[in-house]
């Protein structure tokens, strides 16, 4: 069988109108008319498909007037007005270099063929932090990568630590402490686990009951009950801190509760709380039932913190390096995608459906775009109230170390730099990042400013050392 | 009119007495108004506010769901009929293992009144043991949610079927035991046509007493796991404060439950006997 298609197109002989799958008698029959000249290696081929599609088009397809056109003009001068107007070696590299990329599993459908396992199971808790992992099922994001996933939704993170680690989920949305701890096996047995990406940063907010809405300082609460949706969360940090901060000891003088995010509401209305700092859209959820107000966001804690977090076991990674890279590169795309702005409305909608969210899609666009109530009759706009950026610190990774052994998480001295290198894969994610046209930091590390006392990860016992209040 | 006649239209009437109440005390969480600022928008003045439902609402709601028993919009929303058709299949898979493993164990702990008294204090032990309380072990143990969730039936609904067999066979009258050594019966005939025709009322008793733990277990279970099944339904309903929804599938649990006990019993009909 000849795929005439394949001819030169530069040829007024050739006869380009004839695919692969034509089955006309000329084709289907041993072709008598010689073909010139058929591309043999596959760079050639695809060198050929790109002269062939541009000129086509040249032509609007129709392959007489093609044909004729050479007849007058020549082959030779056609050919060489062609390539003197056109960047024809560019382009004919460029599509080399994609195709190559998709077939190391930098993504697009070609690469499909390449992945070791096209069906995943990924874990999510339902809270708007998630953003990217459930909003690629919905926007077609992990399909673009030629992944068929399956978005479960998961009661809680100890639940979805358990069926991560039974390899029920292939992936899982998990609290940027939590592949530390479980790498160290702090609550957990100890397995590698790796965090290629941060999923949002800031997106937080401490939330009261409506009867406190006198009590702003923080100085004012000894004895209040306080939830928190896991023990290796930023929550549980940032709200540590954050009272320690106004002299509070979060052991003692306050109650810290492990509530699961979707519970908060319900124990918030019941009493059985006096607030919490928990992930959205439960913050605002309140807001929206009349329960509580917004005393302030975690983003005037520590502007940027990381929260949530996208992450696998190590061995996963290791088996499966191809569909790894394909679903890396869905979870980066849908990470650039979520920190738009203008797509939060739509990111709204696709995500809060009963699958999903199962919110209203009033509170859900409140916490994604910034303009919202705050439960105590006032209208604020913050536009970074949560943002998406993918890039795991390890300067974060460290300041949660701290924090860990600073409560007491963990006892035994490790290397603080050595734990956050291992299991936050800052230097992946910053190739993968530039590999899809997006910015990334060149370092690292870096000093962050928490409630306007700056961390040096460089010094992180020293740092731990100037607070008051620790173990 | 006849006394059977007589409690059906008390029942009845009892119906449309809690009809007519519920209605009367619970609101419809509508806050509707006119002209409203943008504050009161993303106050959601204009969608309704999770509230206690009245029965007209859940009335309403149930029929919407019943007519779209098995509807599949993904992984975490499927219908009613779907989420109760895994909830039973896991709580018969539980049950059976429970009936295969406590049958032949109560049995022969029944036999020997020694083993019986040295096994009760352990079996008291095990027997009110919450199943979220076994759920953390399970699922690290057994690596897998959903059997997991089909263990913490099996070990909850053990217990009664265990102490009931042994029970009945311990109190097989000593007059038939008697009768079956003059009829020089042998140990295996003496089991299987005195003890077990004899102990069968007994067993069934504990039979029904374990399925109705079974499915009190599962809605539970199901809620600490997620995934599918009534327990995940009613979490996932729970998660967006949509009480119709929860009392809608209280109503649904109920009516499950009421037919796996009717099933039992009438099974057990069977096996009865009169002296």
């Amino acid at each position: 069988m000849s795929v005439k298609s394949l001819d030169s197109p530069y040829s007024q002989h050739s006869d380009l109108s004839h695919g692969a799958s034509c089955g006309c008698r000329k084709c289907s029959h041993a072709s008598h008319k010689k073909i010139e000249s058929l591309p043999q290696s596959e760079e050639e081929i695809v060198n050929r498909v790109v002269e062939t599609a541009v000129i086509k088009s040249m032509f609007g397809n129709d392959d007489m007037k093609r044909r004729q056109f050479i007849k007058v003009v020549g082959e030779k001068a056609f050919k060489g007005a062609l390539l003197a107007a056109l960047p024809m070696g560019l382009l004919q590299s460029c599509m080399n270099d994609q195709k190559k990329k998709a077939e190391n599993g930098g993504g697009s459908l070609q690469a499909a063929s390449k992945l070791e396992k096209k069906t995943l199971n990924i874990g999510f808790v339902p809270i708007t932090c998630a953003t990217p992992i459930i909003m690629s099922k919905p926007m077609g994001f992990y399909e673009k990568y030629g992944l068929d996933v399956n978005v479960i939704k998961t009661a809680g993170w100890a639940v979805a630590r358990d069926k991560s680690l039974n390899k029920e989920y292939d992936a899982s949305h998990m609290l940027t402490p939590m592949p530390l701890a479980m790498s160290m096996g702090a609550g957990s047995i100890a397995t590698p686990y790796v965090m290629p990406a941060v999923e949002n940063i800031n997106g937080q907010a401490i939330c009261l009951h409506l009867k406190h809405k006198n009590k702003r300082d923080p100085k004012m609460w000894k004895g209040f009950k306080f939830g928190v949706p896991f023990e290796y969360s930023m929550h549980n940090f940032l709200l540590r801190y954050y009272v320690a901060e106004f002299g509070l000891d979060p052991d003692k003088d306050i109650q810290i509760r492990v509530v699961p995010p979707p519970e908060m509401v319900a124990n918030l209305k019941a009493g059985n709380l006096d607030g919490y700092l928990s992930p959205d859209p439960f913050n605002q959820r309140a807001v929206y039932e009349n329960v509580g107000f917004l005393h302030m966001l975690t983003k005037d804690i520590w502007a940027g913190h990381p929260c949530c977090a996208f992450a696998c076991s190590q061995e996963f990674v290791d088996k499966n390096p191809n569909t790894y890279a394909a679903l890396f590169s869905a979870i980066i795309d849908a990470t650039a995608y979520s920190s738009k702005l203008e797509n939060r409305q739509k990111i709204s909608e696709a995500i809060a459906p009963k699958n999903y969210l199962n919110q209203p899609a009033t509170v859900i666009s409140q916490v994604l775009t910034g303009r919202y109530a705050d439960g105590l009759g006032n209208i604020l706009t913050e536009p970074d109230r949560i943002d998406f950026d993918p890039f795991p610190w390890h300067s974060m990774g460290v300041w949660i170390l701290t924090q860990m052994k600073r409560w007491g998480y963990v006892d035994q001295d490790f290397d603080y730099k050595k734990i956050a290198e291992q299991v936050y894969l800052a230097t992946d994610c910053a190739n993968k990042m530039k590999e899809q046209g997006y910015d990334a930091p060149s370092t690292t590390y870096k000093n962050h400013m928490i409630m306007g006392k700056e961390f040096n990860p460089n010094k992180p016992e020293e740092y731990l050392n100037s607070f008051a209040i620790k173990r | 009119m006849t006394e059977k006649n007589k409690s059906i239209l008390l029942s009845i009437a009892l119906l449309i007495l809690f009809i007519v109440l519920g209605e009367i005390i619970t609101g419809d969480g509508d806050r509707s108004k006119a002209n409203m600022t943008e504050y009161e928008i993303l106050m959601g003045m204009d969608e309704k506010q999770a509230h206690v439902p009245g029965p007209i609402e859940v009335i309403k709601l149930g029929i919407k769901e019943l007519s779209h028993p098995f509807y599949d919009n993904g992984p975490n929303d499927k219908g009613i009929g779907t989420q109760l058709f895994y909830s039973i299949i896991r709580v018969l898979a539980g049950f059976i293992l429970a009936v295969i493993v406590a049958l032949p164990i109560g049995f022969l702990i029944g036999m020997s009144p020694l083993f019986y008294k040295a096994l009760q204090p352990y079996i008291q032990i095990l027997k009110p043991v919450s199943p979220l309380a076994w759920m953390p072990l399970a699922l690290f143990v057994i690596k897998d949610s959903i059997m997991s969730s089909i263990f913490v039936i099996f070990i909850c609904s053990i217990w009664p079927m265990l102490i009931n067999t042994a029970f009945g066979v311990m109190s097989v009258k000593s007059d038939w035991l008697n009768v079956a050594r003059t009829l020089e019966m042998n140990s295996f005939q003496k089991a299987f046509k005195i003890i077990l025709p004899a102990s069968l009322p007994t067993i069934f008793t504990g039979l029904r007493i374990s399925m109705g733990i079974s499915w009190l277990v599962i809605v539970a279970a199901e809620m600490l796991v997620g995934g599918t099944g009534i327990g995940y339904y009613v979490w996932n309903e729970w998660n967006n404060l949509d009480l119709t929804s929860v009392v809608f599938s209280i109503i649904m649990i109920g009516m499950i439950g009421m037919l796996l006990d009717s099933f039992i019993a009438y099974l057990s009909r069977f096996f009865n006997y009169n002296e």
